[in-house]
């Protein structure tokens, strides 16, 4: 990756989001996040299931409101009073592709409609006929052909949905685009086809990618940087290839170790560390470091205070009292 | 080694609306006493139908076992009657699923789900059966077991849901266990956890497992022997090292490549294009044949035997035959690297 000064496309400050949970509850989905996308990078979102990835996600593309903090994309904020115009305007800039291909296209709809969506929303196509030509274009562009147009969803396979998905995001010719785990429903070697179609646009278009998901190695192979979730927090944020060299936190650590790898000597010989118990709730997170009561290397301090979100070596973030001299002074 | 159970050339179809599908298409298999064995595959590669045939479980209006023998202890289980399966099912080959959601009864206590078997199987009295149960739920890990027996399954989070899972699947103490993607539902912390738990019950209880699954990372892990399913037919079989190490079929080859490494530096990563067979109409050669980079005119019109590599392992490739050419892996497809 070049030194130079990298220009920013989306600053996320301080984001909030949570949501009502019964009574008195309320649910912290994501709690304080902050973080910088470049343009053309991508930039990995990682962790177990909620963790805040996805909502986070959502929430910078506004599908949810923001409790608070900021979204900033290119200067502007995404959030905050906006009429429709305005709205549009950041549509058409940020697209999303969705982790379930058979529930994120509607049936009744036929793949040259549901990809024309948002061509004509955003008044892209003059003519029927150069509509037309823009989705066949769309559809050749992620490897399916002209005779798919008219055809409905259930006729296609995952992968394919999948791609049909891309199409649509594509359509409104959008500079970033948010994947919520868009393999995770797929098959292993239908995965590494999505793939590398992201990989390629990407080349092609310039585009920059958040892609949210699970699967730590998929997110290594396609990311620039990885940013890890814990409970609402981002733990840990580096290029991929020092993260997943050298995790800094505890939880990154036990995650990367945690994922069984297709080498039966590799396995037999690894040392893994396995975290005791579950997540805890969302709803009474954990005082302090969200993290100190799965942690093996949990001090008094860590109940106490929130870890800083620092920089512990250059482009390498983490929240974590054990990188931070004054919190282990204190708790000495 | 005495074989434990032994598929024999096992058929099973399913009647739709557009005809017959044929999901499993002459699999033979076996397994010892005491290992594990791991079934690979993609969904739709007939896998799961394979398993649920063993346990005589699929559907029985449209799905049924169209020919072959499934020998377990002297028995035939595909001719075996209901009544049969009844003293089998859980007492001597047990399943666990992957859902551990859906798969335990949200109106009964955990406690009673265990007692099921034991009180059906074993002729337990009450009073053993929960002692014993809680010994279970001591055994796969669940803390404070004599409390937590009276709860019931909303009551526990998915990873000790499928800890509860295990301990029914293990209560009577079976020589099989099938386990069908235990851990896909689950987060790989929590994975983590199951798959040592299972590593380690398997030394203390001596079962054999068949696990069924698509990672092959998990497969890494805790199998000893793999066979590759693709399109109803095994297309590989051999221990864990030659199939990681030395893989001879192009569809093992494309599996292995398509996975990132975590190790390995990004290239772009081996994609098996198109998209697996139509059962309804199987193609009449290898199942692979269309996707595979490697294939020759003979591959579309027969079905390749399956060879023999080594005394453990077999792949069912015609390039195995001595008249075709001879074909390297991509590098893609090598594990490891440096050996």
């Amino acid at each position: 990756m070049a030194v130079v000064e990298r220009e920013k496309l989306l600053e996320v400050k301080n984001l909030k989001k949570y949501f009502p949970a019964g009574k008195k509850g309320v649910l912290q989905a994501v709690d304080d996040v902050s973080f910088d996308i470049y343009k053309g990078e991508t930039l990995g979102l990682v962790g177990e299931s909620g963790c805040g990835k996805s909502t986070t996600g959502r929430t910078i593309i506004r599908l949810y409101d923001a409790t608070d903090g900021e979204v900033m994309y290119e200067g502007e904020d995404v959030h905050g009073r906006k009429s429709r115009s305005e709205l549009k305007k950041f549509n058409r800039k940020m697209q999303m592709i969705f982790q379930d291909p058979y529930a994120s296209l509607n049936p009744r709809m036929t793949v040259k409609d549901i990809i024309a969506e948002g061509i004509d929303i955003h008044g892209l196509a003059k003519t029927k006929k150069d509509r037309d030509n823009r989705v066949y274009e769309l559809l050749e562009t992620v490897g399916l052909n002209k005779e798919h147009a008219n055809r409905y969803p259930h006729e296609f396979s995952g992968g394919q949905r999948q791609r049909i998905g891309i199409a649509r995001a594509l359509a409104v010719d959008p500079d970033f685009i948010i994947a919520d785990e868009p393999i995770s429903a797929l098959d292993v070697s239908i995965q590494a086809q999505v793939v590398n179609l992201m990989m390629e646009l990407q080349k092609e278009r310039g585009l920059t990618y958040l892609f949210i998901a699970h699967d730590l190695s998929m997110v290594k192979h396609i990311s620039d940087r990885v940013g890890v979730m814990y409970l609402g927090n981002i733990v840990e944020l580096t290029t991929s290839d020092e993260l997943y060299e050298e995790p800094l936190h505890p939880y990154t650590q036990a995650l990367l170790s945690a994922i069984p790898v297709p080498d039966p000597e590799l396995e037999r010989s690894r040392e893994r560390i396995i975290l005791e118990g579950d997540v805890p709730s969302p709803i009474n997170p954990p005082s302090g470091c969200r993290f100190r009561t799965r942690c093996p290397h949990a001090m008094d301090v860590c109940a106490a205070v929130k870890p800083k979100w620092q920089e512990a070596r250059e482009g390498h973030w983490v929240a974590c009292h054990l990188y931070d001299e004054e919190a282990v002074k204190q708790n000495n | 080694m005495e074989k434990l159970l032994e598929l024999d050339n096992l058929h099973v179809s399913f009647q739709t609306y557009g005809g017959e599908v044929k999901a499993v298409r002459g699999v033979s298999l076996s397994l010892d006493k005491g290992e594990s064995l791991a079934i690979v595959g993609e969904s739709g590669s007939g896998k799961s139908v394979t398993s649920k045939a063993v346990m005589r479980l699929l559907p029985n209006k449209i799905g049924s076992i169209k020919e072959g023998a499934i020998r377990f202890q002297g028995k035939d289980l595909a001719k075996a009657s209901e009544r049969e399966m009844e003293k089998i099912r859980g007492a001597e080959i047990s399943m666990i699923f992957q859902d551990p959601m859906t798969s335990l009864n949200p109106t009964m206590t955990i406690g009673k789900q265990i007692m099921e078997g034991l009180r059906k199987h074993q002729n337990m009295s009450k009073s053993e059966a929960k002692e014993r149960s809680i010994n279970l739920l001591k055994l796969v890990g669940i803390p404070n077991p004599e409390l937590r027996v009276d709860e019931y399954p909303h009551q526990f989070s998915g990873g000790m849901r499928q800890r509860v899972v295990i301990a029914i699947a293990l209560a009577c103490n079976p020589k099989v266990l099938i386990a069908d993607e235990p851990t896909t539902a689950l987060d790989v912390t929590i994975q983590a956890q199951i798959l040592d738990l299972m590593r380690d019950l398997q030394d203390k209880t001596g079962t054999a497992i068949i696990l069924i699954t698509h990672d092959l990372g998990v497969v890494a892990n805790l199998a000893q022997r793999v066979a590759v399913m693709y399109g109803g037919m095994i297309v590989e079989t051999g221990t864990v090292d030659e199939i990681f190490y030395k893989p001879k079929h192009p569809y093992t080859w494309g599996l292995l490549a398509s996975m990132p490494k975590l190790n390995a530096d990004s290239k772009e990563l081996l994609a098996i294009p198109g998209t697996p067979p139509d059962l309804m109409n199987p193609p009449k050669g290898c199942p692979f044949a269309a996707r595979c980079p490697y294939a020759m005119e003979v591959c579309l019109d027969h079905m390749p035997e399956a060879t023999n590599v080594s005394s453990s392992h077999k792949a069912a490739c015609w390039l195995l035959d001595e008249r075709a050419p001879k074909v390297e892996p991509p590098e893609a497809a090598v594990v490891g690297g440096a050996r």
